[in-house]
Formats: C-alpha cells, sequence, structure tokens
C-alpha cells in the first residue's frame, strides 16, 4: 500500500474502486450491483446538495439576515414558503404569485442580453471588411483571412433561409436553403466529433483512476509483494471482461433484442 | 424479434451477420482497447491552437497581486475533460502569486473544486520549473492567495448580483468567514476589480456567464468547455464577447503543454487515438456491412 | 386573485427589470441588487420541494412495497447519512465539521464522484454502438456529417495531423462557426419573442390552467 494514505483513505479509495466496477456491471446488464451504485448515488447527491443549499444560500442569504433583525426579510420568506403550497390542491394557485415574481424578474433580465449576444453581436461579427484582391490570404485552410469570412456570412444566411419555412424551399431559395442544410451538416459533424471524444475522455479517465488505485496499492514498484496487488488488479479486470465473452459465447446466435 | 428469425440466423452471410451482431462484443472491443492501449508507451504531441493559447498568454501576462475569477461550474460526470484545465490554471496562478477567487455554482460543484484546490495546494508546496522557469515550494494559505466562495443557488442571479457586489450573495466564503475579514477580498468589489473570468463549465451556467457577466459588465471571459459543447461556443469567439476556449480533453491538454504541467489530460491522449481509430473502424465495418447486404434486403 | 394578480406581477416585475438595465443610477442598482437577492431566496424553498417528492416517492415504494423496493431504503439512507455528516455544531473538536467533516468529503469523493463519472462513462460504449448501428453514409448529407466528423476525429492523430488539423480546425472554425451562429440568432430571436410575449401578458401557460 502507498505509504504516504492512511490506510482509511485507501479503504475508501477501495470502496470506489468497487463501485467504479460495480456501475460498469450495466453493460453486462441491468444488475442488484448497478441498482444499487444508482440507487445510493441519487440519495448521497440529494443530500450533498441539501447540505450545500442550507449552508451556501438559504443561512447567509436569509437565516442570519433574520437573526440580525432585518425584518424586510421576511418578504422573500413568506413568498418562498407559499411555494409549498403547490402540495395542497385547493392552495396551490397560491404559490403563483411567487412563481409569477421570479419568471417576471428572469425573463425581464433576459430579454436586453439574450438580443445582445445571440443576435445584434453575431450580426455585428459578420460585418466585417472583405478583402477582395487577396481573399485566400495565408492559404484556403486559414479561417481569419477574407474568404473564410465570406463562407461565414454566406452559411449563416443559408442556414437562416433553411430553417425559414413560411416559403416553400423551391428554385434559388431551395438553392441557397441546400447551402443552408450542407453547413448546418458539415456543423453537427464536427459536433459529433468533438461528442465522441469527449465520451471517450470519461472513460479513460475511469481507467486513469482504477489504475491509480492500482499504484496506490502497490506503494511503491520496488516494495515487496506488489505483485500480488497488480496481479489482483488484472485477475478482477480480466475476469470480468471474461464473463462477457463466456456469456456472449453462451448467447451466441441469439440476437441482443431475444435477450431483452 | 420471433423465434424464427433466431433460427434462421445460421443461414445468414457473413455480412448479413454483422450487421446484427450483440452489441456487447462493440462494448467488449472498446473496453480491451482503452485498457490496453493505456498501457503502451506513446507520446500524442498536442500543439496549442489559437484560442487556447489566447487563454494561457491572458494568464501567464497577469502581474504577481493581481485578480482572476475562476468559476469551477462542473458537476463528477464532466470531471475527466474539465478537472485537468483547473488543476493547470490553478497551479499557474499559484505559482505567479496571482490571487483566484473561486466560485462554484453547479450543484455538485463546490466538492469538484475543493478537491482540486486541496490538491494544488499541496502540489505548489513543492519547487518545481515550468516552462524553464524555476518555481520554490510555497505554503498557499486560504484567504490570502485564493478564497472559495463556494455555492449559491440559481447562477444567472448570482452572476449578475456579483457584477455590483460580491457581497450581495456571497457575505460569507465556502468556510463560513465573513467576506468582509478576508484578506484577499478587501479590494474586491465587483467585476471591475478582477482582471479576468474564466469559466470551467460543464453544463448551461457557461451561458449565463457569457450574457450576465461578459456582456452585462464587459467583463474579460474565457471558457473551459466539455467536448459535447467546444464546437456551440465558437460563435461568442468569433464575435469577440469571450476571448479563449478550450475543449474537452484535447482543449485540456494543450494546455497542460503550454503550460509545462503535464497531467491526466496528456496522459489520457494516446488512449485517445486508439479509440478513435477503433470507433472509425466501426463506422468503416458497419457501412460495408451496409452496402454490401443492400441488395438482398431489397434496398 | 388567481389568475389576475399573478399575471401583473409578471408583467410589473418583467418591466422593472427590464427598466433597470438601462438605468445605471446608483439606486436603482440598489432595487435590482435586492430583486436580484430576493428571487433567489424564493428560488431556495422551490429547490426543497424537489427533495421533498424524492423522500415521499421514496417513502411510499418502502412503504407499500413497491417494485425494487429495498433500493429506496438506500437512497434514503444515502440522502440522510449526508444529511447528517454535513450537519455543523460544536466546537472546532466537534464531530460535526459541515463540509469539512470527514464523512462529509469521502462521502462526495467515494461514492458521489465514482458512480457519478463511470455512470457516464457508459455513455463511451453506447455512442461506439451508435456508430457501429446508426452512422451510415446513406445519403449525401449523412456523408458530409460522417466526413465532418471523422476529420475532426482525427485532427490530434500523431504523423497525420500536420494535415488534418488545419482542415479540422477549418471546419470548427467556419462552417460550424456558421451553422452554430445561425441556431444561436434563431434561440436568442425566439426566447426574446417568448419573453416578450410573457411580460406583455399574452403568452400565460405558466400559470396553469383554471
Amino acid at each position: 500500500m502507498n505509504p504516504l494514505l492512511s490506510f482509511g483513505d485507501y479503504l475508501w479509495m477501495t470502496f470506489a474502486a468497487f463501485l467504479t466496477l460495480a456501475t460498469f456491471s450495466f453493460l453486462y446488464k441491468d444488475n442488484p450491483l448497478y441498482k444499487f451504485a444508482e440507487h445510493l448515488v441519487v440519495g448521497v447527491s440529494a443530500g450533498y446538495f441539501v447540505i450545500i443549499l442550507y449552508y451556501g444560500s438559504l443561512k447567509t442569504q436569509l437565516v442570519e439576515k433574520l437573526i440580525n433583525h432585518e425584518w424586510v426579510y421576511l418578504i422573500p420568506l413568506v413568498l418562498g414558503v407559499l411555494m409549498w403550497t403547490r402540495f395542497n390542491k385547493k392552495l396551490s394557485w397560491v404559490s403563483r404569485y411567487p412563481i409569477a415574481i421570479y419568471i417576471g424578474i428572469a425573463t425581464g433580465l433576459a430579454i436586453p442580453l439574450e438580443m445582445q449576444t445571440k443576435v445584434t453581436e453575431q450580426l455585428e461579427a459578420m460585418m466585417v471588411y472583405i478583402q477582395w484582391n487577396d481573399l485566400l490570404a495565408g492559404g484556403f485552410w486559414n479561417y481569419t483571412n477574407s474568404f473564410a469570412a465570406l463562407l461565414v456570412i454566406i452559411g449563416t444566411l443559408a442556414a437562416l433561409i433553411y430553417f425559414y419555412f413560411s416559403k416553400e424551399h423551391k428554385g434559388w431559395f431551395g438553392g441557397v436553403a441546400t447551402v443552408g442544410i450542407w453547413t448546418l451538416m458539415l456543423g453537427f459533424g464536427a459536433s459529433f466529433g468533438a461528442t465522441v471524444m469527449a465520451r471517450i475522455s470519461l472513460l479513460i479517465n475511469r481507467v486513469q483512476f482504477l489504475d491509480q488505485w492500482r499504484i496506490n496499492s502497490v506503494g511503491s514498484v520496488h516494495q515487496e509483494g506488489s505483485g500480488s496487488y497488480t496481479a489482483i488488479y488484472w485477475v478482477v479486470l480480466l475476469g470480468m471482461l471474461g464473463l462477457l465473452v463466456v456469456d456472449l459465447i453462451r448467447t451466441k446466435g441469439k440476437t441482443e433484442t431475444d435477450l431483452n | 424479434m420471433s423465434n424464427n428469425q433466431t433460427n434462421n440466423n445460421s443461414n445468414l452471410s457473413f455480412l448479413e451477420r454483422l450487421m446484427l451482431l450483440d452489441r456487447r462484443w462493440v462494448f467488449l472491443v472498446l473496453a480491451l482497447v482503452v485498457v490496453s492501449t493505456y498501457y503502451i508507451p506513446m507520446k500524442v504531441p498536442v500543439p496549442a491552437s489559437t484560442e487556447v493559447r489566447s487563454i494561457y498568454d491572458a494568464v501567464e501576462g497577469l502581474k504577481e497581486g493581481d485578480k482572476i475569477l475562476l468559476a469551477i461550474d462542473y458537476d463528477p460526470n464532466a470531471l475527466a475533460e474539465l478537472h485537468p484545465m483547473t488543476y493547470a490554471i490553478l497551479e499557474q496562478c499559484f505559482r505567479k502569486k496571482v490571487g483566484v477567487i473561486i466560485t462554484s455554482l453547479s450543484q455538485n460543484g463546490p466538492g469538484m473544486a475543493e478537491q482540486a484546490i486541496l490538491d494544488i495546494v499541496d502540489s505548489t508546496a513543492l519547487p518545481r520549473t515550468y516552462n524553464g522557469v524555476s518555481y520554490p515550494g510555497r505554503e498557499i494559505i486560504n484567504g490570502v492567495d485564493y478564497c472559495f466562495l463556494g455555492y449559491r443557488a440559481y447562477f444567472e442571479l448570482v452572476i449578475t448580483g456579483m457584477g455590483q457586489n460580491f457581497r450581495t450573495f456571497y457575505s460569507r466564503d465556502y468556510y463560513d468567514v465573513l467576506l468582509d475579514s478576508i484578506p484577499i477580498m478587501k479590494d474586491v468589489q465587483n467585476y471591475d476589480d478582477i482582471e479576468m473570468v474564466i469559466d470551467i463549465s460543464g453544463s448551461n451556467v457557461v451561458d449565463a456567464w457569457i450574457k450576465y457577466a461578459a456582456a452585462r459588465y464587459d467583463v474579460k471571459l474565457a471558457l473551459g468547455l466539455t467536448g459535447v459543447m467546444m464546437t456551440d461556443y465558437y460563435p461568442y469567439l468569433g464575435s469577440g464577447r469571450i476571448f479563449g476556449l478550450m475543449g474537452g480533453l484535447l482543449g485540456a491538454a494543450e494546455y497542460e503543454s503550454l503550460a509545462d504541467n503535464p497531467g491526466l489530460a496528456m496522459d489520457g491522449m494516446k488512449v485517445q487515438v486508439w479509440a478513435h481509430i477503433t470507433i472509425i473502424l466501426f463506422i468503416l465495418i458497419a457501412n460495408i456491412g451496409y452496402f454490401g447486404t443492400r441488395k438482398k434486403r431489397g434496398l | 386573485m388567481k389568475r389576475q394578480i399573478p399575471l401583473a406581477l409578471v408583467i410589473l416585475f418583467g418591466w422593472l427589470m427590464l427598466a433597470l438595465y438601462f438605468i445605471p443610477l446608483e439606486g436603482a442598482q440598489k432595487i435590482n441588487e435586492n430583486l436580484l437577492d430576493w428571487t433567489a431566496i424564493i428560488g431556495i424553498f422551490a429547490l426543497a420541494l424537489g427533495i421533498w417528492s424524492l423522500i415521499s416517492v421514496n417513502v411510499d415504494k418502502i412503504q407499500y412495497k413497491k417494485r425494487d423496493w429495498p433500493y429506496s431504503i438506500v437512497t434514503l439512507f444515502g440522502l440522510f447519512a449526508m444529511i447528517v455528516f454535513g450537519l455543523k455544531f460544536g466546537g472546532a473538536d466537534s464531530m460535526f465539521q459541515g463540509q469539512e467533516s470527514y464523512m462529509f468529503r469521502h462521502f462526495f469523493d467515494d461514492i458521489l464522484i465514482p458512480i457519478f463519472s463511470t455512470m457516464f462513462s457508459l455513455l463511451a460504449f453506447f455512442i461506439a454502438s451508435a456508430a457501429y448501428r446508426a452512422f451510415r453514409a446513406r445519403s449525401a448529407l449523412a456523408t458530409i456529417l460522417l466526413v465532418g466528423a471523422i476529420i475532426v476525429m482525427i485532427r490530434f492523430f500523431p504523423f497525420i495531423a500536420e494535415y488534418t488539423r488545419p482542415v479540422a480546425d477549418w471546419i470548427i472554425n467556419v462552417p460550424n462557426l456558421a451553422a452554430k451562429r445561425a441556431i444561436w440568432m434563431g434561440v436568442g430571436l425566439g426566447i426574446v419573442a417568448t419573453g416578450l410575449k410573457v411580460i406583455l401578458g399574452i403568452e400565460r401557460s405558466y400559470l396553469g390552467r383554471d
């Protein structure tokens, strides 16, 4: 075991490794171990939120103010409590009052800034000086040249036209809409490519964690008895994969839909 | 599927069998590739893109005593991609004696933020050399070198509120200390008193930072995002609303490599290569199967 | 009472917030600050509703021995354990140190983090299986998507990155930017239109029926 780690911390880490493998077992099929982990995390995360919400928000923003006799904070308190009338069928309309205030404020806050960041500034960004005599400065793939700027303008307008359904996509209008959908598809392709990397990253992180657990179990590579921990690590990991292979061969010929 | 079809499976051609493959074979292959290639030594060079470099340069250009706000707005599900960014930036700031004000507006975020802070406080205690510059080990003191403000509900309101006064929502920090008694927060009233905001986010909190901080109060903002989100935020880079963007594990690895501080992101990139090759092969095989059996399916 | 007042409140506070955005006076900003603070407090009570419904659903399951009811005990155990460990009272030597207590931190670091991040890492397998099953070059449009995705996926590969990286960066910064800009503009206009409908009192679906 890693000498820098206390035995208690090592046990916790081992438990975390166990929960990791338990969650992975879902890939084989839904099973009690996975269900256990899933239900446990729902509870723990809700409990965590309760504490964070109380000590983070409620205590400092409301309770302390009331303790300091800032009675004006009774107003948000009362409005907040009115929210709970939702549980009573007869009184649930009262909860509309606080909801209405929240919606009013959130909406009023958002309108000018949505317009600014998503619309006007985006339009502004397209109003660039096009250097017609040097369109391809820095080569075709240089995305800061005028050609790229021009393509962005065309692509954006075409994609907007594609989303405009009040006129039938025919003739020149249809042609522009086609450019729009091509642009959109390249955009979605880029998103998909980046998403694949994102998902794989999550898996790599778990492998890194399990390996960290192995290294902590071993302590240092030269420590006596380190071999047996590494062996356990590989036996567990390959054992799980092996079980999957055995099961796949056992159910060979059946498609997945048969099994579910 | 009916039993009938199951029995007929033995008469299927190779390509047709390929199309009906149990998806758990796919799982198995991916698991084997990811686990085994993790132990194969391989170096993946990660030259930095302009949008990552501009964040690094901005942080590197800060002077001792400057302050930045680091928003750690992600839950454990985005830890893989975003933790490395947080670690690299925090360490860079601590080494350069830049003050860091940390908020965490995601539901399960504060625990993640605290984990990162404690780890980097430990590692900054040791001497190290980055990009040829040697830094001695240094004790990082809570309240002097950094301040962890923690969580407050309703991030859009909190972010707007901080534009007027941090104390509107944060009268106390995460450790229950009054903000007015924290040295680093003494001269900090609102966003005007910090150099920039770097938001590392895995959720829509990032939209609120763009609107309610960057646009409303003209704060210099850079983003660290998950791979899933990264492509969606390039328009803001184009409109100049944000000055830098790190996307996914690659963005994190680029930052680590710029900061000369290799961590989990650079470590993971080699597996990324093999896993991507595997997935591309899956796509190819499936397409060969699809086009090979198209005639038989009467298409 | 049931509809008119809430409607009036939405309109009043909506326009007030909108006006405050354009008034840089200090007094106005003070009102703004208080409104934000109060709204967040009101909202906290709504979040408490979510916790309450989680508890009641699970208690219900246990009480009536519904399917998989023993797991509800696990959920409730996690919930209450976390709350108890997170409580803060007593002095510096008390066991209850709130968010800094030993058990609270370990529950977060060694239960919440591994399970959540592993659950999401399962998506790696599902995206691989989706790539195998659904990603077909059926049409010209599907092929463009496929090619775009593959170029972005291989952009950092050793040996070929020199050629693929500029193309991928171009895709991300030119067509992708254009596509996402169009989408953001649509989303932005949509939100502004809905927002205006709300503070003008035209859109009332948030009031529910009756």
